[in-house]
């Protein structure tokens, strides 16, 4: 029987429903482009939603010192001078617009005494920065975003899944995705799309990361000849949930650290006096989490596996004042009280830096008119992302995808897509469902992240890393042929299958990633390089599907103009030199 | 040796369908969604659930446990020891499959609210105090529960002339905003059909986020529509100093 399939067109597709995929899809639509924004989930319930301690933005409404010079410092030292320095300058210069224009669209932050905006502290942030609701920051964010996106004229398909990309030459052309709800097929031909999908946590057993996290966007956009950079550089949270097991790897907010939680080993030792003596707990991620990860080896960790964080001296009433979310989400799946007591907290899997390599201004990727935005792009974070700056991140480069596709797509005609690649899609969409015989996608799935944890955690070397390459090929073969019996409705083993398929292509660039890094920067600590070499640093890996396959490439990272350079001469953060200038 | 635990599943679809056992070895601290997980990657890879973050922030996972109205990945399995556990979809929205149910018109709805208005451009001076309760209402996690549960939609199908509790918290946060100047109380009154709620605090009892729905949101809003309409001077005298 000939498959049904519906056929839309649009002047901008945007994939993914996360922050980052609205702020593109609003941009483009109030420009007046027929849009359309595609998500897995229903709408306001992506990954973004949650996010919790906060959104990065200079608006210096604590400490009047901060500015952008000082939130483009931090960043760029945290991602370990590997980012591109010019999305860390346009972040920071853009973010506090974003983060305005988001309470002029309703969103409610909490207030400081004189009624601004109120702001926390976070690790490695100089100033206080972080622009918040309570715990529940991406909630307020995706909220506010689905908010507007009702008022402005774009189609929302909600539950729907894209396999895969179409070119017209060399161009992009378009996508084909299936319903969750029934299966039926639908052709999106658009002038412009931009991927928006999120980062691949789910690659990893023990992460903070939704199911939607299965790097769909990266790997289909690398599949029809994206360049992905940094993929090596993968975040481990230090402080996720260890036990009971059903909870293990959910997300312990840093807020609980910046708003004074202190970490202790099973020695009761404030251990990171002794890793960072400066920043302490508020030191940056890759930091803090090695050092539990280091008293945990140490024969220094707590019952599973991790170590001690109290924030029992702020006193119950503070506690469940600015930490609500983790007060309930203690008391409800672990029976304990934060308020009363020290909880275990070990590192998880939290964000992936690397990803889709995209212009700084336009967020163009090496594809015409496929653009990028979000976790699924790569650039400012380098090495380590900082807290807070993911929110940021969606917002000034989602704008930005939706301003560059929305001239891209001024400028260009409705490319077409060739029907024999359609049929061809087609079939391999649904051949799991017919096959008589064939891999459980979970099964596969488990496999996928044992892997990744044996052979490319926190912390890697050669030799495993080389194990795991050849574990994932071998893998990836097992990929194509899984079977998901049942219908097409509403059907999760067969929507495995194609997340499944994803995520052992982005975790093998992950692996070629770190094998090539032979240094220890950021997320990347491999133990037969300990150090940070000055040569690595002039590099970022990219990595690109070939007809030989996967080819890796080192590429210089932009030089950075000498005002800017200046800035880390000083020997401390720009605004604090400033303000001691000043004295 | 861990126990078995039983639960007892909806499978079918708008055709109908029937609850199916499953046993699941039990686990410390372990949640109805993990349960489920379980049994979809041993039993039935198809049983099809929505859920998104495991941790009560998305409101995907709404559905009925043993009759009452919960979300899947907050309600822990030790609650009900010795019990079977029994799972159904929301009674209130036409069944898609097993436990995914079509919420569309909750969007619909939202949709036709009008949106916030500001009277003047950000950064905004709005002191904490004046923002607490609308912060109370934002942390909805629209997981229509409330609509599930509340009688007018669920056991009178009056969705054409009441919106239901979700949606009038969404009007209260919009209405309470000191700097919003737009004016919804028509729509409110009318189509929306506040009138419509007597006030039996059901959508209260059931909110995960244990928002105030009626004393906080529902009652304050008749109260000023009541004012709008039924006293033309005070609604005019509200007008002038919002
Ligand atoms: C628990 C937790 C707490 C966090 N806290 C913070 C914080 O406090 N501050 C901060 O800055 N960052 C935080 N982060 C990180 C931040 O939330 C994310 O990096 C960010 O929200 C990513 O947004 P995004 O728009 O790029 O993608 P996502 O929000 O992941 O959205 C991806 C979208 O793409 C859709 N999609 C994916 N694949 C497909 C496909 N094949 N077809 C169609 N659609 C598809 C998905 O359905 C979804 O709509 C946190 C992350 C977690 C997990
Ligand atoms: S209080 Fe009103 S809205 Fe809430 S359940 Fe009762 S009738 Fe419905
Ligand atoms: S008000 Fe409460 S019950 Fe209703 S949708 Fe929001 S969170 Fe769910
Ligand atoms: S899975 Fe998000 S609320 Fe249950």
């Amino acid at each position: 029987m000939r498959e049904e399939i519906a056929y839309h067109e649009y002047d901008v597709l945007v994939i993914g429903a996360g922050g980052a995929g609205l702020r593109a899809a609003i941009e483009s639509a109030e420009n007046g482009l027929k849009t359309a924004v595609l998500g897995k989930s229903l709408l306001g319930k992506a990954h973004t939603v949650m996010a919790e301690g906060g959104v990065a933005a200079a608006l210096g409404n604590l400490d009047p010192q901060d500015g952008w010079e000082t939130h483009f410092y931090d960043t760029m030292r945290s991602g370990h001078f590997i980012n591109d320095y010019r999305m860390a300058e346009v972040h920071a210069k853009e973010s506090p617009d974003r983060v305005l224009e988001l309470e002029y669209w309703g969103a409610v932050f909490d207030r400081t005494p004189d009624g601004k905006i109120m702001q926390r502290p976070f690790g490695a942030h100089t100033f206080r920065r972080l622009a918040h609701v309570g715990d529940r920051t991406g909630k307020e964010l995706i909220r506010t975003l689905e908010q507007k996106i009702l008022t402005v004229k774009v189609d929302i398909f909600q539950e729907i899944t894209a396999t895969k990309l179409f070119k017209d030459q060399d161009r992009i052309a378009g996508c084909i995705a299936y319903y969750r709800e029934d299966g039926r097929l639908a052709v999106f031909t658009a002038k412009a799309v931009v991927i928006a999908t999120g980062g691949w946590g789910k690659a990893y057993k023990v992460t903070s990361n939704s199911w939607e996290s299965t790097g769909d966007g990266a790997a289909l956009a690398f599949r029809a000849g994206a360049e992905l950079a940094d993929m090596e550089m993968v975040q481990f949270h230090p402080t996720g949930m260890t036990w009971p097991p059903g909870v293990r790897g959910i997300l312990v907010t840093e807020g609980v650290r910046g708003e004074g939680g202190l970490l202790f080993n099973s020695e009761g030792e404030r251990f990171m006096e002794k890793y960072d003596p400066v920043r302490k707990e508020l030191s940056s991620r890759d930091v803090v989490a090695r050092s539990i990860y280091k008293e945990v080896r140490a024969g220094r960790g707590t019952p599973h596996g991790g170590a001690w964080l109290d924030i029992t001296h702020k006193g119950a009433a503070f506690v469940k004042r600015k930490l609500p979310g983790m007060y309930e989400q203690f008391m409800a799946l672990a029976d304990v009280d934060i308020t009363k007591t020290r909880f275990e907290v070990a590192p998880t899997i939290h964000y992936t830096m690397g990803g889709l390599r995209v212009d700084a201004y336009t967020a163009s990727t090496n594809v015409p008119g496929l653009f990028a935005a979000g976790e699924c792009a790569a650039g400012l974070h380098g090495a380590n992302r900082l807290g807070g700056n993911s929110l940021s991140d969606i917002l000034v480069f989602g704008r930005r995808a939706g301003a560059g596709a929305t001239e891209y797509a001024k400028n260009s005609a409705m490319p077409k897509i060739d029907n024999a690649e359609v049929q061809a899609e087609v079939e391999r969409v649904l051949a799991p469902l017919s096959r008589s015989e064939g891999e459980n996608p979970y099964r596969l799935h488990e496999d996928l992240q044992e892997i990744m944890a044996a052979h490319v955690g926190i912390e890697r070397n050669g030799p495993e890393l080389e194990k795991g390459l050849a574990r994932l090929q071998e893998l990836r073969e097992r990929t194509a042929n899984m079977r998901a019996p049942g219908s097409r409705q509403f059907n999760p083993g067969w929507h495995s299958v194609f997340d499944v398929q994803n995520m052992c292509l982005l975790g093998e660039a992950i692996v070629r990633g770190a094998i090539e890094r032979k240094e220890s920067r950021g997320a990347q600590w491999r133990t037969d390089f300990p150090d940070e070499l000055e040569e690595q640093g002039k590099v970022n890996y990219v990595q690109q599907v070939t007809d030989k396959g996967i080819v890796v490439r080192p590429e210089p990272v932009p030089p950075m103009p000498a005002e800017l350079a200046e800035l880390f001469t000083r020997g401390v953060a720009p605004g604090l030199a400033n303000a001691a200038r000043k004295e | 040796m861990p126990e078995d635990i039983t639960l007892s599943v909806f499978r079918g679809d708008k055709g109908g369908g029937d609850e199916v056992e499953y046993k699941v070895p039990m686990q410390t601290g372990m949640v109805v969604l993990d349960a489920l997980h379980f049994i979809q990657a041993h039993d039935a890879p198809d049983l099809a659930v929505r859920w998104n973050c495991k941790a009560a922030h998305c409101g995907s996972c709404s559905a009925e446990i043993n009759g009452s109205l919960k979300l899947l990945c907050k309600t822990r399995v030790d609650d009900y020891v010795g019990e079977v556990i029994h799972v159904r979809p929301m009674h209130t929205f036409p069944v898609i499959k097993d436990l995914v149910t079509d919420v569309s018109w909750n969007y619909d709805m939202l949709r036709q609210v009008p949106a916030f208005q500001p009277a003047i451009k950000a950064p905004f001076t709005l002191q904490q105090r004046d923002v607490d309760r609308i912060q109370e209402f934002r942390n909805c996690i629209e997981c229509f529960l409330c609509q599930n549960v509340c009688h007018v939609l669920r056991d009178h199908s009056a969705q054409d002339r009441y919106w239901g509790p979700r949606l009038m918290i969404r009007f209260a946060e919009l209405e309470m905003h000191p700097l919003d100047t737009g004016d919804r109380m028509e729509l409110l009154k009318g189509a929306a059909g506040i009138g419509m709620c007597n006030i039996t605090k059901c959508c209260t009892v059931v909110c995960p986020q244990g928002i105030n729905i009626t004393d906080n949101g529902i009652i304050p809003l008749k109260e000023r529509v009541a004012d709008v309409y039924w006293d033309p001077l005070g609604g005019l005298v509200r007008k002038m100093h919002k």
